[in-house]
């Protein structure tokens, strides 16, 4: 176990390399430097050199031959723009935005709880509904409930994300009046920071108030994100519950008379939860990009939004940290999956 | 007795096209298939007419008078904050989402197939390459590479078809790929080596036609996500710009209007909806009825 958690972490390594210079690569490709952005375009051509210099944008992009050729220290080779991004990048210095100097792994660690706490109540979401939906649809294969649940489950990967949130704001907010359209809290309100999740820092604290009204905050934007990974649960759920039924221990269950629902809890559901235990889990990713969306029109503070205000904003920065968060992130998420997945099934040979 | 020469009289002919002629026999039995065809023949159809029936100058289309009027029987999806007939423009939008859908999609084919052919068949630091290359590209979840691609290249909707193409790239790949490396120890394509075949012809008689069916199943299901990418970028302003009657576009304006005009939000995503719906039906009954084996996946 041990060595095949180190060789999956090795194969990681040159996937997050490959990462960090398609991504340097590809905000070096923008047309005009970000000394220029920082000052403006009017700015005194002797400054925005200055700044460059000051930035270490006046070496080269790679390889620092020039520099090693005339100190005569190979060393100096790596005095390049790449790698003291990389070596920044170790000692966790993802740059500042250019607009607001706030360094951006300090923003990181602000909006990742809010991007955390949305991706979260989203999966419950998924899950609580999707699981029972799966089950329902496999035991009642071919009838009418089936067919319906296959079709809303099909609807929900062919919504696009953004659309059904402004449907959800115009049902919910501006017609009925229900729930809040955007935001994390009603104005005047406030939390004490643990976690930096509302709903649970409120709890914590004993606020139930504010921890109601953080609920209704984010019921929206949950259900919009959750819909791709609800339809992606309810899919995987029937077809590995339709697998397991057709096994032979479950004929033998049922032959020994045993009740249709113990046969279907215990017996089939067990076994079919590993195969969605894994999509659970790989549905992250979805999340993460949908989270993007989602926030931009819920006015969610999170990583999503984050991306997309530095994207309107050119701030190159930004958007290199936020996306190089979401990449790692996601492949941290799919090798801890791929471990689970080992874990509960003993079957499975780490090779 | 009687039924053996029968059976090797009838036997050629029914082999010669028995795995087409009996997918087409299954697909037109598929209901569900059935109804993602007409949806996907309805929007071809109509994008198809529409430069006849409707034509259509997106550049100089303004109505001041109609600003923000409601749906009516003169206009049935209401107008935007121009005055512009939203139904107008749903209908050409079409055009530009199946355009892009397709575009992107043929040449992430076209490119995931040579990659994957390149990949399985030359092997050694050439595969190694190529999947990690592939890897890197999969690292980035959903449209956000997408995102950064047209971020850098400037917001436009060459660049949005470009960018969505990258990321679906390695899709194809992977299929193509992983045929490859099975076909590659089969018997007969040994036997085809061994006879002297060269390994382009292999290539064209062996490997692509057993790549084929899961490509169709991806091709189908993909025009589905591209449509979906690129409503998603004119969303984020990072694809079809102004006045283009792109439908995300045609929702990011409309998600400023709400209060006022909600019709200018609700049609072009029921389009969306609606062809994104299709093309996964239809994806769905290709993949039933090209291999019976995945029925209930």
């Amino acid at each position: 176990m041990t060595a095949y958690l180190l060789r999956r972490l090795l194969g990681l390594v040159p996937v997050l390399v490959g990462v960090t210079l398609l991504i340097f690569f590809l905000t070096r490709v923008i047309p005009g430097d970000p000394a220029t952005a920082m000052l403006g375009q009017r700015a005194a051509p002797n400054l925005v050199q200055r700044l460059r210099t000051d930035l270490g944008l006046d070496r080269p992009l790679f390889l620092n031959l020039p520099k090693a050729r005339e100190t005569g220290v190979w060393t100096d080779v790596l005095d390049s723009q790449y790698f003291s991004y990389m070596s920044g990048l170790l000692r966790l210095d993802l740059g500042r935005s250019i607009y607001t100097l706030i360094p951006i792994a300090e923003s990181i660690r602000h909006r990742f709880a809010a991007t955390f706490e949305l991706t979260l109540a989203a999966m419950a979401f998924a899950v609580a509904v999707g699981l029972p939906a799966g089950v329902l649809a496999a035991t009642r294969r071919g009838t009418v409930a089936d067919t319906a649940i296959m079709l809303l489950a099909l609807s929900g990967v062919s919504f696009p994300v953004f659309w059904l949130a402004i449907i959800m704001i115009y049902v919910f907010s501006v017609t009925l009046g229900w729930l809040p359209p955007s935001g994390r809290l009603s104005i005047g309100m406030s939390v004490d920071q643990v976690t930096g999740m509302y709903v649970l820092d409120s709890l914590l604290r004993g606020r139930l108030d504010v921890a109601i009204d953080a609920a209704r905050h984010l019921v929206m934007p949950a259900l919009a994100l959750g819909t791709i990974p609800l339809a992606i649960v309810v899919r995987m759920t029937r077809s590995a519950m339709l697998d397991v039924l057709g096994q032979d221990y479950v004929r033998t269950a049922r032959s020994k008379g045993l009740s249709e629902r113990r046969v279907v809890r215990v017996h089939a559901l067990r076994n079919a939860l590993l195969p969605v235990v894994t999509v659970i889990g790989l549905s992250f990713g979805s999340l993460l990009s949908g989270a993007l969306l989602t926030e931009t029109v819920f006015s969610w503070p999170g990583i999503g939004r984050w991306v997309y205000d530095a994207i309107a904003a050119r701030d190159y920065p930004v958007i290199q940290g936020g996306v190089l968060f979401v990449a790692v992130m996601f492949a941290v998420v799919n090798l801890l999956v791929d471990m689970t997945y080992a874990l509960i099934d003993p079957r499975i040979q780490y090779s | 007795m009687s039924d053996v020469p029968a059976a090797v009289t009838v036997a050629p002919s029914v082999r010669g096209r028995s795995l087409a002629a009996d997918a087409f026999r299954r697909f037109f039995k598929h209901p569900t298939g059935l109804v993602g065809l007409f949806i996907v023949g309805f929007f071809v159809v109509i994008s198809l007419l529409a430069p006849v029936l409707k034509p259509y100058d997106a550049a100089r289309d303004r109505d001041l008078r109609a600003r923000l009027a409601p749906p009516s029987a003169e206009r049935w999806f209401g107008a935007d904050e121009l005055g512009r007939d939203q139904f107008t423009r749903v209908w050409h939008g079409g055009r530009i989402s199946l355009r892009v859908g397709l575009l992107a999609v043929a040449f992430a084919a076209v490119t995931g197939t040579v990659l994957g052919l390149a990949s399985g068949y030359v092997g050694g630091w050439l595969d190694t390459f190529i999947v990690w290359l592939m890897d890197i590209v999969l690292a980035f979840p959903g449209v956000l590479l997408a995102i950064v691609i047209v971020a850098t290249l400037g917001p436009n909707l060459t660049n949005a078809l470009i960018a969505i193409a990258v990321t679906q790239v390695p899709l194809y790949t992977r299929i193509v790929r992983s045929v490859v490396l099975s076909v590659r120890e089969t018997e007969f394509v040994q036997a085809a080596k061994a006879l002297g075949s060269n390994s382009l012809g292999v290539v064209f008689k062996h490997v692509l036609p057993n790549s084929l069916s899961p490509l169709i199943v991806q091709l189908t299901l993909s025009i589905g996500t591209a449509i979906l990418d690129v409503a998603a970028l004119g969303f984020l302003g990072l694809g079809a710009q102004p006045p283009q009657p792109e439908w995300g576009l045609m929702i990011r304006d409309g998600f400023t209007q709400f209060l006022r005009a909600p019709w200018m939000s609700i049609f072009p995503g029921i389009a969306i909806f609606l062809s994104v719906v299709g093309f996964n039906l239809l994806g769905d009954a290709i993949r039933d009825v090209l291999d019976p084996r995945l029925r209930d996946a």
